[in-house]
């Protein structure tokens, strides 16, 4: 099975689809920072480009991409949802 | 071994990749005049803009830097500036003489229109006729000026079209070349980052200054940027918040230090990677950079920005495959195969400097070939 999402870095939160992926369908993903897998079921249809979460995240904590906090959670967050602006927000502004 | 390009040396010591002859407007009412000679001399470029009058202080000073900076250019073989009186008109005509390079001035008072085209366009013509018996002569690329930006970003950006110019800033800065970035506001969320990279205290500070000062003129209106930062392109990619986006940018500079913090259109000093604070809108970024001596520029685009300039080359790298195919006529270079991760990052890198050495030597990059020339000079207020 060939990847559907890719992974900055190991610890992150999110991991970004890199074909479209079906809600209910189990899809593997790579961590570019050490070539390792990840796997899980997606919860959510979730277009190329946008994130897929890899771990509960709690409202409130932060979200991690790159290594490091991209925002925070206004809502629960659960493993193979998709994130984007309904759960996810800036900490700037 | 070095790679050599076939450039056009300049008396200043520079070489271009581009022999131009511009005829440049001092102001929005020689707009007119300049594209009639542009017209009456095909071959010569007109670059009409639309600002230059009742300018003061800083707002004036980068007017002039800007308009200096783009006839200064190595791209530009000869340049006649047309302003409508001649004092500021001259102040332009003198900064670019400093070059050694053809240039010579008209001013519209007193002459109207038409003489004024007729006298420049025969100037034109001779600058023209002079510029295309110029040789492209072998020069090594390496000291070369390249600027760099991204826009229409999403996560595609990120992962594959920033971190393979990131690839191309470490390479040409190990060999001795100038690269420049900016985007001031758009480091938000990751400006600690870039802060880190800073090769001295002194220039750290600095750089946090220009940070803070930019944010805080965009906090000062009384605006919340989460309308326009990330901009709605962004959203529809996948990119949620100016963190996120910052993250994504910052990946262009690889792992280089920055040398240098530069004010707008400001050429830098010597080699290295350089930070220049500057918009993120794309066409003001560019002007900047190519004010400050670019002779390329490299774009990485997500959703698809189809920004141009009129006297640099600016090459799109895309890694979103939607767009690599919905809009293939504005893409230069393909690195969709590291979502699919049939090419690797040091693959992607080669790629993006092939495609930087044959727009040296001469192949028209997309934007040229469909005649993108945006000219945008940064305004910093209103005129009096």
């Amino acid at each position: 099975m060939g990847h559907k999402f890719l992974v900055h870095a190991p610890g992150d939160s999110v991991g970004v689809a890199v074909e479209p992926i079906r809600g209910g369908e189990t899809v593997e993903g790579v961590v570019l920072e050490d070539d390792s897998t990840v796997r899980l079921k997606a919860a959510d249809d979730i277009p190329l480009g946008h994130k897929i979460a890899l771990a509960a995240v709690k409202p409130g904590d932060p979200v991690v991409k790159y290594g490091e906090p991209v925002g925070r959670a206004t809502a629960a967050i659960a493993p193979g949802t998709h994130v984007h602006a309904h759960n996810l927000k800036s900490a700037r502004w | 071994m070095e790679p050599t390009i076939l450039g056009y040396r300049r008396d200043d010591g520079t070489f271009g990749v581009r022999n131009h002859v511009i005829v440049l407007p001092l102001d929005d009412l020689s707009n007119t005049a300049a594209e009639g000679v542009a017209k009456l001399i095909p071959g010569t470029l007109a670059i009409p803009h639309p600002y230059g009058r009742l300018q003061f202080g800083a707002d004036l000073d980068l007017h002039f830097r800007t308009l200096i900076g783009t006839g200064s250019n190595p791209n530009v073989a000869a340049c006649i500036v047309i302003g409508i009186e001649p004092n500021w008109t001259k102040r332009v005509v003198d900064g670019i003489a400093t070059t050694g390079k053809p240039v010579a001035m008209f001013s519209i008072e007193g002459a109207g229109d038409l003489r004024t085209i007729e006298r420049a366009s025969r100037t034109a013509m001779r600058m023209l006729q002079q510029a295309s018996e110029q040789p492209r002569e072998p020069v090594e690329f390496a000291t070369a000026t390249v600027s760099m930006k991204c826009g229409e970003s999403d996560t595609t950006t990120g992962l594959a079209s920033c971190p393979s110019m990131g690839q191309f800033a470490e390479r040409h800065t190990a060999r001795g070349g100038t690269v420049l970035f900016g985007e001031t506001s758009e480091l938000t969320g990751g400006e600690h980052i870039v802060a880190g990279r800073m090769a001295t205290p002194a220039l750290r500070d600095r750089f946090l200054q220009r940070y803070k000062d930019y944010v805080g003129f965009i906090e000062s209106q009384g605006v919340d940027l989460l309308g326009s930062q990330p901009t709605q392109g962004n959203i529809a990619g996948g990119l949620t918040t100016i963190e996120e986006k910052a993250f994504g940018n910052i990946q262009k500079i690889g792992k280089c230090q920055v040398v240098g913090v530069l004010d707008p259109a400001v050429a830098p000093s010597g080699p290295g990677l350089h930070f220049m604070d500057t918009s993120s809108a794309a066409a003001e970024c560019i002007t900047l950079m190519a004010a400050a001596g670019a002779v390329i520029h490299l774009f990485a685009t997500g959703q698809g920005n189809i920004v141009g300039h009129p006297i640099v080359p600016v090459i799109k790298i895309s890694g979103n495959p939607h767009t690599v195919e919905t809009m293939s006529e504005h893409i230069d270079v393909d690195v969709t195969g590291l979502l699919r991760r049939e090419m690797t990052l040091a693959q992607a890198g080669d790629v993006v400097m092939h495609a930087v050495l044959r727009t040296a030597r001469g192949r028209l990059t997309a934007a040229e070939a469909l005649g993108h020339r945006e000219f945008v000079l940064t305004k910093l207020y209103r005129s009096a």
